[in-house]
C-alpha cells in the first residue's frame, strides 16, 4: 500500500523488540467479542492511486461547475476570481502540513500569518482586533452572540430579520440550549427594519445582530442602530457575508458596530459546496478576553528578536476547560491563509477597484433584468446581490433554467420554504466573474420563460 | 561582527522576513483587472471614505514573502510529527487533487438539486464508510470539526433526553479527557463531573458505576483513551450508563487506532466524532479546517441536526429545511450555515478508497505497533507510567519523573526541536506529571522511527543527566523560546504603524 513504508520484515523485528508474538497480541485488551478477524465485509478494498481518481473525477462530472454555466448565486457564498498564486502557496506543504502553532519556535511562518491576517481582518471590518479565525460565518455569529452575553451579563438577543435564515437557524438551535433568549424580526424584503429593531431594543437586550449588505442584498446605515444600543447597554453585532462589499461601503466598526463578524469565503477561498470556510471575527479592544477563538500576539524570543505566539489562552478549552468561552479548538487556518494571501494581492487599491467592479456588474445585472417581461427588480441601494419578483414560483423557475444550463440565483422560497408571500422572489448575484453575455444569457432565458 | 552576526539577520537558508504592512503600499496590487472602475452614486452616504490601511504586494513579493514564511515551519511534509492524539500522518496529494476537481470545488450550496447529484453522491458513499466502519445507525455529516462535532452528539443526546421529557443535569467525563469534553459538555447547559483513572490508566468502573443515577444524562469517553489505552471495560460502562437511562458519548480522536478492527457500535456507543484531519488524512493546515462527523445509535439518529442527504430511488436528496417538514421532525435544528466541510469530504473518501477495508485495517496496525516500538524502545531511558498496563495503542505516553533537578518536560520538547523534529503533546494529559505523549502514526518507516528513538534517547539522557545547554534549547531553530508571559500580560494582536520598530 503506497502510504504505508513498513514491509513484513520491519513488522517481524518491531514485534521482537516489543516482545509480542503477533500483531493481534497488540491488541488484546479489546475484548473478544468486539474483535474483527479482517476486513470488514461489504467495504471494497484498497485501489490504486488511477482508479480512485477515475471514480471521483465520475461523481465530480454528475455536478454542474459554477464556472462553466452563467452563474448567478449568492445568500453567503460567492463566486470570485482567486489569482493562482494562492492556490500554489497554500499547497506549500510546510503551510498544509503543518499543525496548530503550539511550538512557536517552529511555527513562526503560521504565527506571522495569523498576526497579519488578524490585522487585515481588523481594518477590513474597522475593528481594534480579530481573532485567528472561526469554523464560518454561521457559527461566528452565535459564538458572538454568547459572547455579548458574556460581556453584557444580558442573555435577550434580538436578531433582524435581515440575518442569514442559516445563520439564525444555528443561533436558534444553540440558545435552546444555553438558555438564551431570541427576540427574532420577522424578514421583510419590502420594509426597513431599522425602526422596529430600534423599538425593540429594551433594558435586557445583549446585543443587537444585524446583517451589512442584509440577505436581500441591502445596505443600510448601522449609525442609529448602534447609538440606540448602545444607550440601551447592548451592543451590536454586525455580521458581513460578503467581505468583498467592504471595499466600497462603510466598515461595521466605524458605524459603530461592537462586534463584527461573518463569512471570509468571498476572498481566496472556493464555493466548495459550503464548506470549508472561513469565520470572521473582530471586536473592541476591551472585550478582548471575553472572545472565542485562537488569538496571536507579538513577542521576542529569548534573544530579544521579534516573534510570534499563541496568547491569551487561559480563554481557550484546552487550559479552561469546562470553564472556557468556547469549546471550539480548531479554526479554519488554511482558508485564512487563503485569505491573507489574497488580500495581500489585492491590497487596498485591488480590493476597492474590485468592489466598484462588482458593484457596476450588479447594477448592469439589475438595469438589464429590470428590462425583462415578468421581472421586478427591488429599489433601495444593493452592493453586489439583490432581489428580484418574478411573475412565476422561483424555485419551478431555477430548477427549468439550470436543465437549460444556467444557474439563475438563489430563490428565496429555498431559504424560506413556509412564506408563501416570498415564494416569487429570488436572490440575483453578480460579480467580476459575470459577463455581459452572461446577463444577456439570462434576460433571454427569463424573458422566454416568463412571457 | 560576531560569528553569527550577518548584515540581513538571515543565515543563509534561514531567511528573515518582514511583515507585509512593512514591505507593501496601499497603492500597489498583484492584480489586474479587466474592467474600469465606474460610478458608485446610489451609494452614496453609505461610502467607505477613510483609508483602509491594508498595504497591497506584486505578486512576485507575495510568493515570496509566503514561501520564506512557510520555511519557518514544521511540517509533516518535512519530518515525523509525533503530537499524541492529533495524528498527524502523512497527507496524500491525490486527495488534494480530487478536492479540486471543479464539480466539487466550484460548485454553490444553494444550487438546484439536480446540479449536485456527485455531490451528494459524495456524501452518501463516505456516510455509508463511516456508518459500516464504526457500525453504527446513522452519520451526521454536517459538523466543522471535533469539537463541533462533540457538541452535536451532546445536543443529540439532550434532545433525545428532552424528548422522553427528562431533565438531567450531569455529564460525567473521565480526568483524562481532552479539554473540549468537559468545555463542550458544560456549553450544552451540563454540569460536568470528573470521574478519576485507576492506576493503570484506564477509566476507574467502580467510581463511575458509583456516581450513575436518574440524574446523568451521559459519558463522554475517549476510547483508546488519551492515556494511549484500550477501555476494556467499554462495554460494561455502556451497559451500566444504559441501565440507569443515560447515553454513552465516545470521544473518536483517536479512531485510527482502531479503525478497521473493532467498531465502537460494537462497545455500546451513542455518538462519536470522526475527525477526518486524523484518522482519514486531511490536511491540520496549520490549525484547521477539519470536520467532525458524528456517527450515531439508532437511539440518537432521530434527533441528529439538519440538514443530511437522503437516497431515493436513483436520486439523492438533501433533506433541510424545504423538505424535512414531513419527516425528521425531532432534528435538534442546524449547526452551521450549508452542508458541512465537502471539501474535507472529498479528501477523505479518496483516502478511504485508496485504502479499502484491508489497507484501513493495515492502518491501525502499523499505527499501533509503531507506537508500541517506540514505547519498549524508550521505557529504560523515560519513565512509561503505564507500561505495565500492557500493550499500548497507537500512541505512547512518559513522564519527567527521573529528570534532574530542574528539567522538565519542556526541556525535552524544546531539545526535540534542535534535533529537527517536532515535540511530541506535552502537559497532556493531566493525569500524568509532565506528560509527553507520543504517537507516530503509521505513515513512519522503521529507518525513521529508529532515528527518532535515537534522538529522543539522547535529548532524554541530557534532561537526567542535567545538561544546561539543554534549558536554553532551541539552538537552531528561526526562533529561540519565545517570551509568552509578555505576550499574555501587553497583548499585541494587530499591527500598528504607531508600535511600529517596538
Amino acid at each position: 500500500m503506497r502510504y504505508l513504508p513498513l514491509n513484513d520484515a520491519d513488522r517481524r523485528s518491531m514485534l521482537g523488540v516489543i516482545g509480542a508474538g503477533s500483531i493481534d497480541d497488540l491488541f488484546a485488551d479489546v475484548p473478544a467479542e468486539a474483535r474483527l478477524d479482517g476486513p470488514i465485509a461489504g467495504l471494497p478494498l484498497h485501489a490504486s492511486e488511477l482508479s480512485v481518481e477515475r471514480h471521483m473525477a465520475a461523481l465530480s462530472g454528475r455536478n454542474m461547475a459554477a464556472g462553466s454555466v452563467p452563474f448567478f448565486l449568492g445568500a453567503g457564498a460567492y463566486r470570485h476570481h482567486i489569482p493562482a498564486s494562492v492556490d500554489h502557496l497554500i499547497q506549500r506543504g510546510e503551510f498544509l502540513t503543518a499543525y496548530t502553532p503550539y511550538q512557536p519556535e517552529i511555527a513562526q511562518g503560521t504565527l506571522q500569518m495569523l498576526f497579519e491576517f488578524q490585522t487585515q481582518v481588523a481594518r477590513l471590518y474597522g475593528c481594534d482586533v480579530a481573532n485567528a479565525s472561526m469554523y464560518d460565518g454561521s457559527t461566528a455569529c452565535w459564538e458572538a452572540v454568547g459572547m455579548a452575553r458574556r460581556v453584557t451579563k444580558r442573555s435577550k438577543a434580538l436578531i433582524a430579520g435581515g440575518l442569514h435564515p442559516h445563520y439564525a437557524s444555528v443561533a436558534r438551535t444553540m440558545s435552546k440550549y444555553t438558555g438564551d433568549t431570541l427576540v427574532e424580526m420577522t424578514p421583510n424584503p419590502l420594509a426597513d427594519e431599522g425602526a422596529a429593531l430600534i423599538a425593540a431594543i429594551d433594558g435586557e437586550t445583549s446585543c443587537v445582530v444585524v446583517q451589512y449588505p442584509d440577505i436581500f442584498g441591502r445596505v443600510t446605515d448601522l449609525r442609529p442602530l448602534a447609538e440606540a444600543a448602545h444607550a440601551a447597554g447592548a451592543l451590536l453585532i454586525a455580521v458581513v457575508t460578503e467581505p468583498v462589499a467592504l471595499g466600497l461601503i462603510e466598515a461595521p466598526g466605524a458605524m459603530g458596530a461592537d462586534i463584527v463578524v461573518g463569512e471570509g469565503q468571498s476572498i481566496g477561498v472556493g464555493l466548495q459546496f459550503g464548506g470549508p470556510y472561513l469565520g470572521l471575527f473582530a471586536c473592541k479592544d476591551k472585550y478582548v478576553r471575553q472572545m472565542p477563538g485562537r488569538l496571536c500576539g507579538q513577542s521576542v524570543d529569548a534573544t530579544g528578536r521579534r516573534a510570534y505566539v499563541l496568547t491569551l489562552s487561559t480563554r481557550e478549552q484546552h487550559i479552561r476547560r469546562e470553564k472556557a468561552t468556547s469549546n471550539i479548538c480548531t479554526n479554519s487556518g488554511l482558508c485564512a491563509l487563503a485569505f491573507s494571501i489574497h488580500m495581500s494581492l489585492l491590497g487596498e487599491a485591488g480590493l476597492r477597484q474590485l468592489a466598484v467592479i462588482n458593484h457596476a456588474r450588479a447594477t448592469a445585472a439589475a438595469a438589464a433584468l429590470n428590462a425583462v417581461l415578468g421581472v421586478t427588480v427591488a429599489s433601495g441601494p444593493f452592493f453586489n446581490e439583490f432581489r428580484i419578483t418574478l411573475n412565476a414560483d422561483a424555485r419551478e423557475v431555477a430548477r427549468t433554467l439550470a436543465t437549460r444550463g444556467i444557474l439563475c440565483g438563489v430563490p428565496l422560497g429555498r431559504l424560506y420554504p413556509d412564506r408563501a408571500d416570498l415564494a416569487n422572489d429570488l436572490l440575483v448575484t453578480a460579480t467580476e466573474t459575470t459577463s455581459d453575455a452572461d446577463i444577456a444569457v439570462l434576460c433571454t432565458a427569463l424573458g422566454e420563460l416568463l412571457s | 561582527m560576531s560569528m553569527d552576526e550577518t548584515f540581513t539577520g538571515n543565515h543563509a537558508l534561514m531567511l528573515e522576513e518582514p511583515l507585509i504592512f512593512e514591505i507593501g503600499a496601499s497603492d500597489r496590487t498583484g492584480v489586474d483587472f479587466d474592467l474600469a472602475a465606474v460610478a458608485t452614486d446610489e451609494l452614496a452616504g453609505l461610502l467607505r471614505t477613510a483609508p483602509i490601511g491594508l498595504p497591497g504586494l506584486s505578486e512576485s513579493e507575495v510568493v515570496r514573502h509566503y514561501t520564506r514564511l512557510s520555511r519557518q515551519n514544521y511540517a509533516i511534509d518535512l519530518g515525523l510529527f509525533p503530537l499524541g492524539s492529533c495524528t498527524m500522518k502523512h497527507n496524500p496529494r491525490l486527495n488534494e487533487k480530487v478536492a479540486r476537481m471543479p464539480g466539487f470545488a466550484d460548485i454553490h450550496p444553494l444550487q438546484p438539486q439536480s446540479t449536485v447529484q456527485g455531490a451528494f453522491g459524495v456524501i452518501d458513499e463516505l456516510a455509508h464508510w463511516l456508518i459500516t466502519l464504526t457500525g453504527m445507525q446513522a452519520v451526521a455529516m454536517s459538523p466543522k470539526a471535533g469539537a463541533h462535532g462533540e457538541l452535536c452528539g451532546i445536543l443529540c443526546i439532550k434532545a433525545a433526553l428532552e424528548a422522553r421529557g427528562e431533565d438531567r443535569r450531569v455529564i460525567l467525563v473521565p480526568e483524562s479527557a481532552h479539554g473540549t469534553n468537559p468545555a463542550t459538555a458544560a456549553f450544552a447547559g451540563f454540569a460536568v463531573e470528573s470521574i478519576p483513572a485507576t492506576s493503570e490508566g484506564r477509566v476507574d468502573v467502580a467510581a463511575l458505576k458509583a456516581r450513575l443515577g436518574p440524574d446523568v444524562a451521559g459519558v463522554m469517553i475517549t476510547n483508546p483513551n488519551t492515556c494511549g489505552l484500550f477501555e476494556r471495560d467499554m462495554k460494561a460502562i455502556s451497559n451500566a450508563v444504559h441501565g440507569v437511562g443515560g447515553y454513552v458519548y465516545c470521544d473518536g480522536a483517536n479512531f485510527n487506532a482502531i479503525v478497521g478492527r473493532v467498531r465502537p457500535g460494537d462497545l455500546g456507543i451513542d455518538a462519536m466524532h470522526i475527525n477526518l484531519h486524523k484518522t482519514f488524512s486531511t490536511p491540520h493546515g496549520g490549525g484547521g479546517p477539519g470536520s467532525g462527523p458524528v456517527v450515531l445509535s439508532a437511539a440518537l439518529a432521530p434527533f441528529a441536526p439538519l440538514p443530511f442527504v437522503e437516497r431515493q430511488g436513483e436520486r439523492f436528496v438533501l433533506i433541510e429545511e424545504e423538505t424535512a417538514a414531513d419527516h425528521h421532525a425531532q432534528s435538534f435544528g442546524r449547526m452551521c450555515a450549508f452542508h458541512g466541510q465537502m471539501g474535507m469530504f472529498t479528501r477523505a473518501l479518496a483516502y478511504i478508497l485508496s485504502h479499502g477495508a484491508d489497507g484501513l485495517r493495515q492502518v491501525a496496525e502499523d499505527a499501533v505497533l509503531n507506537a508500541n516500538y517506540i514505547l519498549r524502545s524508550l521505557e529504560d531511558v523515560l519513565d512509561a507510567p503505564f507500561a505495565h498496563s500492557g500493550p499500548c495503542m497507537h500512541e505512547a505516553l512518559f513522564s519527567d519523573a527521573g529528570l534532574a533537578e530542574g528539567f522538565t518536560t519542556i526541556d525535552v520538547a524544546k531539545g526535540m526541536i534542535d534535533e529537527g523534529y517536532h515535540p511530541m503533546t506535552v502537559y497532556f494529559p493531566l493525569v500524568v506529571h509532565g506528560a509527553m505523549l507520543v504517537e507516530p502514526t503509521e505513515t513512519e518507516s522503521k529507518t525513521a522511527l529508529d532515528q527518532f528513538i535515537g534522538a529522543l534517547r539522547s535529548v532524554a539522557l541530557r534532561a537526567k543527566q542535567g545538561d544546561p545547554s539543554l534549558k536554553s534549547a532551541p539552538h537552531f531553530s528561526p526562533r529561540s523560546r519565545v517570551d509568552e508571559v509578555l505576550a499574555a500580560r501587553q497583548p499585541v494582536l494587530v499591527w500598528r504603524e504607531d508600535r511600529a520598530g517596538e
